[in-house]
């Protein structure tokens, strides 16, 4: 009998991991769904320019779309299936409540152009998010409508050049730490600021010497991330807040790790002048595949009358949106406009439900048992693993390669022995500044239970490292539908599209 | 002077009269793993030292190479666009990146020789 060489079975399927072929690949032709009246005859009109072939949309039935769709998704990994500890983007649970409020008729089936009296909820629901934002984060102004985070952070860099401008005295300089999040400097430079890198220093922190000596009077300001990416409280932080005020520059603040502080500490205390929050990392928002991002930018006195439009304001006859510069309820000198519409309406739906249904003191709850999570893993993996840097962590904790050292076991290869555990691998090689990052963000989702279990896969495999057992590491994964794939070939040649075995023409008429 | 002058960074440069060839070294493709993009300046273009000239992409994460000296772009290595591949295979030759004319060759002084560079790299990790 024939085998797969691989699978060993006959169908090529591994157990119920079935051998899926492509959509494109299960076509036959004249095979659909639906039952279509044949057309009627027609005399074409079209003058010689009617279509020559078929157009190349698969044909296939009802049940087959359906368990081809089932079958990519039973390969996919999700929150929903187990613990995701990928560091930097926060994978915690999506609360089923939240799904059930953004589908509600009246909020799943709004349009952005509707009447304005026939949304006063949904405007009130962006005015009530917006309240909660300033809050949380003590800043008095909030632009909505930034779509993700590194929108959010065009959103503030924007702004940040706005009031520059406007006051006479544009710059040239923005400062990044080493261990930015790669659309800090990214942004910065497509808003046409030269970017300056600003070392670490030996405790994983921004080195307040080098900031200070790079400071001057054409830096406009600096964009730092707090917590920043190696999990660690920027300790120094209020004295680089006044630093780069001093100099008459701005502060950005990188909101992505806002959920390790919730509840705990203002932003708008530290000197932040603007910060974009990821509702979709901080707020529980699907994200990964499983739903579009949500970046709002809290924005201090001095940037907030340069806010974009548009904008809710309370009106003599209820909520209502500032669409132009010239309206008489206009707060400012908008930069301008950065989306279509209002912004990302079913998040802010979910992210609202999750603040409400958690109160004030659940999340602040959530920020310090992520915290706590973060160093339970540290505490329970230190002497096995080598963390970054001494002393507790924030919300996610770095282990960089020297426990590998000379183990010819990679922390790639070490990730992919993880997907045989079940595990989806933690973030690696990020940040850059340290060698061979492990970088692991359990989350508050997570019980003591889940994240025993994780410990003593992880230890299991840094030992079995250790007892130079390298080549199963190199092999793995092996119990997955595809093993270890060829990294370099994908990117250096990469397959962007199918195309059918023979030419189109041919196989049409 | 043809001997070659190592930055912290990992870069390489080889000065022949006053056109440098530069490149990073067989530690820096070492560390970046396979190299699957470069994207290089264009000639022309004026480079200041310390400051980024280009970048190269590895499996593992993008880099920012810098200007080992100042001075003007003369040419540059077309073949890493097609073969990237070049870089890992042999970084200290057909791996090269660009040509600079330096405007201050001065600046040579301040880099390290290879005995310096091999005991600076002994040094890390």
């Amino acid at each position: 009998m024939d085998r797969n060489p691989v699978t060993g079975t006959f169908s090529g399927n591994r157990g119920l991991q079935i051998e899926e072929p492509l959509i494109f690949e299960q076509d036959r032709p004249g095979r659909t769904g639906v039952d279509l009246p044949e057309p009627p005859k027609i005399e074409s009109r079209l003058g010689g320019l009617d279509r020559q072939g078929a157009i190349g949309l698969p044909g296939l039935s009802e049940p087959q779309v359906v368990r081809h769709y089932t079958r990519l998704s039973q390969k996919n990994y999700a929150i929903d299936m187990g613990l995701y500890p990928l560091g930097s983007c926060t994978m915690k649970h999506n609360p089923r409540l939240n799904e059930k409020l953004a589908r509600l008729p009246g909020l799943a089936d709004l349009h952005p152009l509707q009447p304005r009296r026939t949304v006063q909820g949904a405007l009130e629901l962006i005015d009530t998010l917006a309240h909660w934002l300033k809050t949380l984060t003590g800043m008095p102004a909030v632009a909505m409508s930034p779509a993700a985070g590194a929108h959010g952070e065009l959103c503030g860099i924007m702004a940040i050049r706005a009031a520059l401008e406007a006051r006479g005295d544009p710059r040239r300089r923005i400062l990044v730490p080493e261990s930015a999040h790669g659309t800090n400097p990214a942004t910065a430079a497509a808003c046409g600021y030269a970017v300056e890198a600003i070392p670490a220093n030996e405790r994983g922190r921004v080195d307040l010497a080098a900031f200070k000596e790079a400071l001057g009077p054409d830096v406009a300001g600096i964009m730092i991330t707090n917590p920043n990416t190696c999990g660690l409280f920027e300790t120094d932080i209020l004295e680089i807040a006044e630093a780069i005020h001093g100099v008459g520059g701005y502060f950005y603040a990188d909101g992505a790790n806002f959920n390790a502080i919730v509840g705990r500490v203002r932003p708008g205390d530290l000197g932040v002048d603007c910060m974009h929050i990821n509702l979709h990392k901080t707020f529980s928002t699907p994200h990964g595949g499983g739903g579009p991002g949500s970046g709002p930018v809290v924005l201090s006195e001095a940037l907030a009358s340069f806010a974009p439009l548009p904008y809710v304001v309370h009106g003599a006859d209820g909520f209502r949106l500032v669409e132009q510069d010239g309206d008489p309820a206009a707060t400012g000198k908008a930069f301008g406009r950065l989306k279509s519409f209002h912004g990302q309406m079913g998040m802010f739906i979910r992210a609202l439900a999750y603040m409400m249904s958690h109160g004030a003191d659940g999340l602040r709850q959530a920020s310090s048992d992520a915290v706590l999570n973060a160093n339970y893993l540290m505490a329970s993996l230190r002497d096995e693993l080598t963390p970054a840097f001494d002393g507790p962590c924030m919300h996610e904790v770095l282990f960089d390669d020297r426990f590998l050292k000379d183990t010819g076991v990679s922390t790639l290869d070490f990730a992919k022995a993880m997907i045989d555990e079940g595990f989806h691998p933690m973030t690696m090689y990020f940040p850059l500044v340290v060698h061979g990052a492990l970088l692991m963000e359990p989350t508050e989702t997570e019980s003591k239970d889940a994240l025993d279990q994780f410990i003593a896969v992880v230890r299991a495999l840094a030992l079995r490292a250790k007892a130079r057992d390298a080549v199963s590491f190199q092999e793995a994964p092996r119990l997955t539908p595809r093993r270890r794939l060829d990294e370099t070939a994908a990117a250096r040649n990469p397959v962007l599209r199918w195309r059918p075995p023979q030419p189109r023409g041919e196989a049409a008429e | 002077m043809s001997k070659e002058r190592y930055t912290e960074e990992h870069e390489w440069i080889r000065v022949d009269g006053d056109v440098g060839t530069m490149g990073i070294t067989v530690y820096a493709q070492e560390q970046l793993g396979d190299v699957v993009y470069v994207e290089l300046p264009e000639v022309g273009r004026k480079v200041e030292k310390g400051k980024e000239m280009a970048v190269v992409e590895s499996v593992k994460a993008a880099s920012e190479i810098y200007a080992p000296v100042s001075g003007e772009v003369v040419e540059v290595n077309e073949a890493l666009t097609a073969d990237p591949a070049t870089v890992n295979r042999d970084a200290a030759g057909d791996g090269w990146f660009v040509k600079i004319r330096l405007s201050n060759t001065g600046e040579l002084d301040g880099l390290m020789d290879e005995a310096a560079y091999k005991s600076y790299v002994e040094g890390l990790h």
